[in-house]
């Protein structure tokens, strides 16, 4: 297993290049940026800050050429979406009156052992509820990629076979930050996993999120709709028992004490990690070796300092 | 009155010295919990509030502090309240209109200036403000030789990073220079879009020379938003067609002109934001606001028997403050049975562009939500 590294977001302030340094890489590069969908390879800022060549791999346009070359994986993947769209929409309205239970026993005075294990119990249930929803979008892809085969296509092969040069001919692989599911899906489409196998792997944000072994959304404060974190899926799983929380402190509230133990009590025994602009993770052969501005959510409530 | 006030006075009639002191050390006007006390400084026959809160007369007389050039006025105010006002000051026969000299916070216009008076607990939100963190928009600008209306300027807004290979929705929205100088737009749509509270949406920013024709619910009107502004803006840049992200907007009557354009024209506008509509009808009787909302009551009597389904998804605002509350509440249960997602919101503020800037997040992020849980960069 080879190092890995989580960064917080490169936006204006990126400390990739330092990253890079520690980890002794000098290039070149291959870049991930599907999840900026549209705006993919627009990496000029990305090239000019970490100063090394950078070529970016191109998933999101290549998924769209194969979709266009692949009417019939087109179609069974939008049907496939479909389907993962309608299981999170009836987990979010379970998990919506679960949370509801969850948060009105919080708010109730005392601490009698009734109450407190009402309490566990109704923390327990969503877990419950988080794996079987995690299992049933696991089940779906699972589905897919038997039927499907993608990795045996001749719409998606010679994508694979360009994109497994390029990455045996870079020294690592940053994975950019951007829309969650987008990237995940594009990274599964053409096995990216197997394919950066034994690379150093640097990512931020989104990224992060997608090599992680399960996707977590939140928001504490979002202008509409309920504030309850989702599990969305199972992410590559390169880098587990993590999950990473880009610009937290935006996102959550983090001077809440209950929200923070809730969070980190639902999500344990994974370790739910702030990523800030500045934050570095580092990963080696499985250990972590590395924290820099780094914070935890913990389970008595607190915040506190990663130290590796 | 507030505590230190009191105080001041306890002692009687403050000299200038003691005044100005205390002048420099608080911020007038004095805002406490359960209200507020204006101060105005200066020789007169006599100080009035003017403001315009419906419900409350529209002038309120400062009292003046025996042996000294202090007028005062107390006013309940209900915690998290905002309004505006003028002070009137009459001496020698004559009345003028100003601005609170003691109070810095001021809102403009297009007929002015006014004071402001931020009750308890009120703060301007932070989404409002430039945020030099966020990806600025920039605009485009073009005219359109309307066969309804003329010509007419039309203001493009492009969100930060826009893409010509990307589909976009689309705002159309009434009195859109009045929005950018008045309701800071500019800075809510860079920071919503940066926040990802929206998604990346292109705003129409249209102008009329004359409201009080175009937005009273004139056919011309809505069919020149229909069949001339939107296939302009779709040459010009790359919009989604569904009608859901397709919406129109205005406040006052550019709310009237909003609605009248997607009652025409059902099907056109899946998103209407309508703030503090001049929605007047009568149920029984005669229109008592005057010839000018004879064609406003005409439209809305019209819209009010046969509503349809203008657009799927409605956002309503209104300051509760303003004599048209009744003509807004009165509309939501009227949409809402026309099986359309209704989002209504009251505020505790009057007719105005910081009301109607205030309440722009809510509207926009319920029409238009934005990619805020699935991306994280």
């Amino acid at each position: 297993m080879s190092d890995h590294a989580f960064l917080g977001p490169q936006y204006r302030r990126p400390h990739l290049r330092e990253c890079l340094e520690s980890l002794g890489i000098i290039g070149p590069l291959v870049s991930i940026t599907a999840g900026w969908q549209e705006r993919e390879g627009e990496i000029e800022e990305l090239r000019a800050h970490v100063a090394m060549p950078v070529s970016d791999l191109g998933l999101y346009a290549r998924a769209e050429h194969v979709h266009a070359a692949d009417p019939a994986l087109a179609a069974a993947t939008r049907e496939r979406q479909d389907r993962l769209q309608e299981l999170q929409d009836l987990y979010r309205v379970r998990l919506a009156s679960l949370m509801g239970a969850v948060a009105e026993l919080a708010a109730q005075p005392g601490a009698s052992p009734a109450l407190r294990r009402a309490r566990l119990s109704a923390l327990g249930d969503v877990r419950r509820l988080d794996r079987q929803h995690l299992l049933a979008t696991q089940r779906e892809h699972h589905s897919f990629a038997h039927h499907w085969q993608p990795g045996r296509r001749p719409s998606i092969v010679p994508h694979v076979e360009t994109l497994r040069a390029a990455i045996e001919r870079a020294a690592a692989v940053l994975i950019a930050g951007g829309h969650v599911a987008v990237l995940l899906n594009r990274l599964r489409l053409f096995g990216v996993a197997a394919l950066a196998r034994g690379k150093p792997l640097i990512a931020w944000s989104a990224g992060a999120m997608a090599v992680s072994d399960r996707v977590v959304l939140f928001h504490d404060r979002p202008p509409q709709g309920a504030a309850h974190a989702e599990v969305l899926e199972a992410g590559l799983g390169l880098v587990p028992g993590v999950v990473p929380l880009p610009h937290a402190h935006v996102r959550l509230a983090l001077d809440d004490a209950g929200r923070v133990r809730e969070f980190a009590r639902r999500f344990a025994p994974a370790r739910c990690l702030t990523l800030e602009h500045g934050s570095l993770l580092r990963w080696h052969r499985g250990r972590l070796i590395e924290a820099r501005d780094v914070r935890r959510l913990a389970r008595s409530g607190q915040v506190a300092d990663v130290q590796a | 009155m507030s505590g230190p006030l009191t105080q001041l006075l306890s002692a009687g009639p403050p000299d200038g010295a003691a005044l100005d002191a205390f002048i420099a050390e608080h911020d007038i006007p004095l805002v406490y919990r359960e209200g507020v006390t204006f101060l105005y400084r200066g020789e007169a026959d006599g100080v009035f509030l003017r403001m315009f809160i419906s419900g409350l007369p529209a002038a309120q007389p400062l009292e003046r502090v025996d042996g000294s050039d202090l007028w005062l006025l107390k006013l309940s105010l209900p915690a998290g309240s905002r309004f505006e006002y003028k002070f009137e000051v009459q001496r020698d026969g004559a009345a003028a209109w100003i601005t609170d000299p003691l109070n810095p916070i001021r809102a403009s216009d297009p007929f002015g200036v006014n004071s402001v008076c931020q009750g308890f607990g009120y703060l301007p939100p932070e989404w409002t403000l430039p945020d030099g963190s966020a990806r600025a928009g920039s605009f485009e600008e073009f005219a359109i030789d309307s066969r309804h209306l003329g010509r007419r300027p039309v203001q493009l807004y492009l969100p930060a990073r826009f893409r010509r290979t990307r589909r976009y929705p689309l705002l159309v929205l009434h009195d859109g220079t009045d929005y950018l100088r008045y309701a800071g737009l500019k800075s809510v749509l860079d920071n919503l879009v940066h926040r990802l509270e929206i998604p990346p949406l292109i705003v129409a920013l249209i102008d009329s020379p004359d409201r009080l024709r175009d937005y009273v619910g004139l056919d011309a009107h809505a069919d020149f938003l229909v069949e001339e502004l939107l296939p302009s803006v779709a040459a010009r840049v790359p919009l989604d067609p569904d009608p859901a992200a397709r919406g129109a907007m205005g406040a006052s009557l550019g709310s009237v002109a909003s609605l009248h354009a997607a009652w025409r024209h059902p099907g056109t506008f899946g998103r209407l934001l309508l703030q503090s509509g001049s929605f007047a009808f009568t149920d029984i009787g005669e229109n008592r606001r005057g010839p000018v909302f004879e064609p406003v009551v005409r439209f809305m009597n019209a819209f009010r028997a046969r509503p349809g389904r203008p657009a799927e998804r409605i956002y309503v605002s209104c300051g509760i403050y303003e004599s048209l509350i009744y003509e807004n509440r009165s509309l939501v249960p009227l949409l809402t049975e026309q099986r359309m997602q209704v989002r209504y919101e009251e505020a505790r503020d009057g007719h105005n562009w910081q009301n109607w800037r205030d309440r722009l997040r809510a509207g926009l992020t319920f029409l238009f939500p934005g990619p805020l849980w699935m991306v994280y960069e």
